[in-house]
């Protein structure tokens, strides 16, 4: 008995001390800074990635022309200043004459040149190329300035170069063909090594020209399981992580030394449909599903509140009351009459697909909805997907209906031109042509008066709920939890970590 | 031909069919290497920018060309490169292993070192409250799925006593013991846990037969001691099934541990495969599928070499 005894004990101890050994190894308080994420990037050419996860890492290391500050404003990045012609159809950049790539060398009006027309060739295969479609050619009178004329009035086109997509490369790396195999950027950090879905290390860039970095560098965990991301932070071996899932997040508060950064986003919980098929195809149908749906009932049970009930318009500066819009309070009974006067008054059936874990709370959005439209006679039957399946199907628009969280931008023309406009590259994933819609689309873009963009814009909004071709949802939180001694650490609507640029470590 | 060279010569076969297997369900699922890498994205595509990105991963051409010419260099040693990694397959594979095989090897320990002697105690104590008990504690093993025992014990560790094993940065075993064990012994006994309870259940069962047996009772009635007839007459006899069922679940763990991998940031094969398949990483799946095959089919072949040596009577390739 007593040798059972010692066995125990001993074998006890050596777990504790072999498991607690390693985490004494690593010192909670470097100068990098630990940080921790689920998803990592998938990539690291800056004009073709569009996952968040890349994305995420990539503005760290390039910067675009201009940028987005916390409240969605432009500001400089490697253009010091710009100014549109009267009739918005030149835009002209004067670029920073501190900018620097990591490898020391100016960046100058001809690395721009050449990274714009490296998005515009086809064989770059640039998805967001289809935004900067109206630049009609580039020209550098001299080394700092760069010139953009356009074939048409495009005042959205300078918010969507405050992308990562539109980073300025070097021209040199772009003739070398090494864009995508090497990262160098002219942003706050240099990214020195990459294991890909396993760690990242980041040392910070002494000759940026946007200031001073307080912090050595940035150490990039991917911890695929956000529990284990949760735990990290409460042993300290993490400072810094990004967490996407609110049940994980509403966690983070109730850990003393841990703090959560919460900031509302541009991209939006939807249901779509698809009225390209019958019944959906009918505005009554589509009507009554968005007079039975209870937004806020979704977002309490499916995302436990963490987010704000939202029209389509997202972006600070033209988010108009949510509840003034039609039939965003639940109305079963009008949702009954419009499906009578539609001739369904004993309902019909239709699938819903979604995408596991994309968003974490796609299941269960899809599950409330069901409820809620078992009320008017809708029978929803739920289909649930790998997220490149869901993706395949969604793209080909063949579905009913689609639970999707798509994601948002700054300015409304960007974010919807592709599904509400005519010529509109997911028109055939919306399938739904509207005249007023896409009007109102057009006259966003010519106009330069933000004033009277807003009205366009709340028109088009108005106009988009009451034709209902999707029923909006919500807007969620972007979450980051960090520990008490980071400090400095701005979030924006975008989700970007561009703030880590300004992080110190107390 | 001796049973040994005819079991190597179903190998090429075997991975054959496995290749073929997998190089075609990986295509035939729908969305591609474009959607996995631009997601909804890819839709805001031309024509011509498809074709650029299509002929980049190498899915421009008919399945029959892209299989003739992976299946060429798979005999030339090159199992293609991983586009998410922009490294040959084969190198990240061979990467990845070692630490797969130790999580494999440590976890048997685990369930060996439990499941053996548990099994044995409960057959001795047939019927009794101590047989009782380790038949519902192995229950409760086999029934708990090996992510909650996971989340469990990193739960009750980190929010418990602050302490949790370094994750996100693997260390090698040779490069420091110390840590590296830190590092794999919670995801080892998480592993070996549901197997450990496999193991008890099939050990007592395998042992009560062996009890019964007269030779035990003769063994018994001569006098023998109770410990030498249990642990030196009995368990031999017993090892065959448990042997089997080791080989089998050995067999699975080096093809990785995916959800085991995935709670403690492990880099192992199945995280790989997993991220692989995820991203349409078509080189990596198709590479990681062969490997994986592979070493089951050489986990199997050594299976039935072990039972030879456990019980003589046994002649392998022989009809009678």
């Amino acid at each position: 008995m007593g040798r059972h005894l010692s066995t125990k004990l001993l074998s006890g101890l050596a777990l504790a001390v072999a498991v607690g050994a390693t985490a004494i190894a690593s010192p909670a308080f470097a100068a990098s800074l630990k940080m921790a994420w689920k998803q990592d990037a998938t990539g690291l050419d800056p004009h073709k990635q569009t996952a968040f996860s890349s994305i995420r890492l990539l503005e760290l290391i390039y910067e675009p022309l201009v940028r987005f500050d916390k409240d969605l404003q432009i500001v400089p990045a490697v253009a010091a200043s710009w100014e549109f012609a009267p009739d918005a159809k030149q835009l002209t950049f004067k670029l920073n004459p501190n900018a620097k790539f990591q490898d020391g060398k100016a960046v100058t009006a001809a690395d721009v040149k050449a990274s714009f027309e490296r998005v515009l060739d086809e064989k770059t295969a640039a998805a967001a190329r289809a935004n900067y479609l109206s630049i009609a050619s580039i020209e550098t009178p001299d080394d700092k300035t760069v010139v953009f004329k356009l074939s048409q009035p495009d005042v959205p086109l300078l918010a969507a170069m405050a992308s990562i997509n539109a980073a300025i490369v070097p021209a040199a790396e772009i003739t070398a063909g090494t864009i995508g195999t090497k990262a160098l950027g002219s942003g706050p950090f240099k990214l020195d090594k990459w294991e890909p879905n396993s760690k990242e290390t980041l040392s910070t860039n002494k000759d940026w020209a946007g200031g001073k970095v307080a912090i050595d560098g940035i150490d990039i965990s991917v911890l695929p399981d956000e529990t284990a991301i949760l735990a990290a932070l409460r042993t300290k071996q993490v400072d810094f992580a990004l967490i996407n899932d609110p049940l994980v997040a509403t966690l983070v508060p109730k850990e003393a030394s841990l703090v959560l950064n919460r900031t509302p986003v541009l991209a939006y919980h939807v249901l779509q449909m698809n009225p390209s098929r019958k019944p959906m195809d009918n505005l009554a149908v589509r009507q009554a599903i968005s007079c039975a749906i209870d937004r806020k009932d979704v977002l309490d049970t499916a995302s436990v509140g963490e987010g704000k009930v939202t029209g389509p318009l997202t972006m600070p500066g033209y988010t108009s009351d949510a509840s003034a819009l039609f039939c965003y309070k639940q109305d079963i009974a009008k949702a009954k009459k419009l499906m009578a006067d539609a001739g369904f008054a004993n309902g019909f059936s239709a699938t819903v697909i979604a995408a596991n874990g994309e968003p974490a709370t796609a299941a269960a959005e899809a599950q409330v909805l069901q409820s809620q439209l078992a009320e008017i006679g809708v029978k929803l039957n739920i289909k649930m997907m790998e997220l490149n399946v869901y993706v395949d199907a969604w793209l080909k628009g063949d579905f009913d209906m689609a639970v999707a969280l798509n994601g948002g931008r700054a300015d409304p023309y960007p974010m919807y031109n592709r599904y509400w406009t005519k010529t509109g590259n997911l028109q055939k994933v919306a399938n739904y042509i509207d005249d007023t819609l896409d009007s109102l689309m057009q006259k966003g873009r010519v106009e330069t008066d933000p004033a009277k963009r807003k009205v366009i814009f709340a028109d088009f909004e108005k106009h988009l709920v009451e034709v209902s071709p999707w029923v909006w949802l919500y807007t969620s939180y972007s979450y980051t939890a960090q520990q008490k001694n980071v400090q400095g650490f701005v979030p924006t609507p975008e989700g970007s970590l561009f703030g880590l640029s300004k992080v110190t470590l107390q | 031909m001796s049973y040994l060279a005819r079991r190597l010569l179903t190998f090429p076969l075997v991975m054959l069919g496995a290749s073929i297997l997998v190089f075609v369900a990986i295509r035939l699922v729908p969305g591609d290497a474009i959607t996995a890498m631009l997601g909804t994205e890819a839709g805001l595509l031309t024509p011509a920018q498809r074709a650029a990105l299509a002929a980049y991963f190498g899915i421009d051409k008919p399945i029959l060309v892209q299989y003739w010419s992976w299946l060429l260099g798979v005999f030339q040693g090159d199992l293609g490169i991983s586009v998410i990694h922009g490294k040959p397959a084969l190198t990240i594979i061979l990467e990845r292993f070692p630490l797969t095989l130790q999580l494999a090897l440590m976890s048997m320990c685990v369930a060996l070192l439990v499941g053996l002697p548990a099994g044995v105690f409960a057959a001795t104590r047939n019927e009794k409250m101590s047989d009782l008990a380790v038949r519902v504690f192995a229950m409760i093993g086999q029934s708990t799925p090996n992510f909650v025992v996971g989340l469990l014990i990193i739960y009750a560790l980190s929010a418990g006593f602050g302490i949790l094993p370094t994750m996100g940065e693997f260390t090698p075993l040779f490069t420091d013991p110390l840590r590296n064990l830190g590092q794999m012994i919670l995801p080892s006994i998480t592993l070996g846990f549901a197997f450990a309870a496999s193991v008890t259940r099939i050990s007592r069962s395998a042992m009560l037969d062996v009890l019964s047996d007269d030779y035990v009772r003769t063994a018994r009635s001569k006098g023998v001691p109770k410990r030498s007839v249990i642990w030196r007459h009995a368990l031999p006899n017993a090892l065959i099934p448990v042997v089997t069922l080791s080989g089998v679940e050995f067999g699975y763990l080096l093809g990785g541990a995916v959800l085991v991998e995935q709670i403690y940031a492990l880099p192992g094969l199945g995280r790989l495969v997993l991220e692989a398949i995820l991203q349409r990483d078509y080189a990596l799946v198709q590479g990681c599928v062969l490997f994986i095959a592979f070493n089951f089919m050489v986990v199997n072949l050594l299976v039935d070499l072990a039972y030879v040596t456990l019980d003589p009577r046994i002649r392998l390739g022989e009809s009678n």
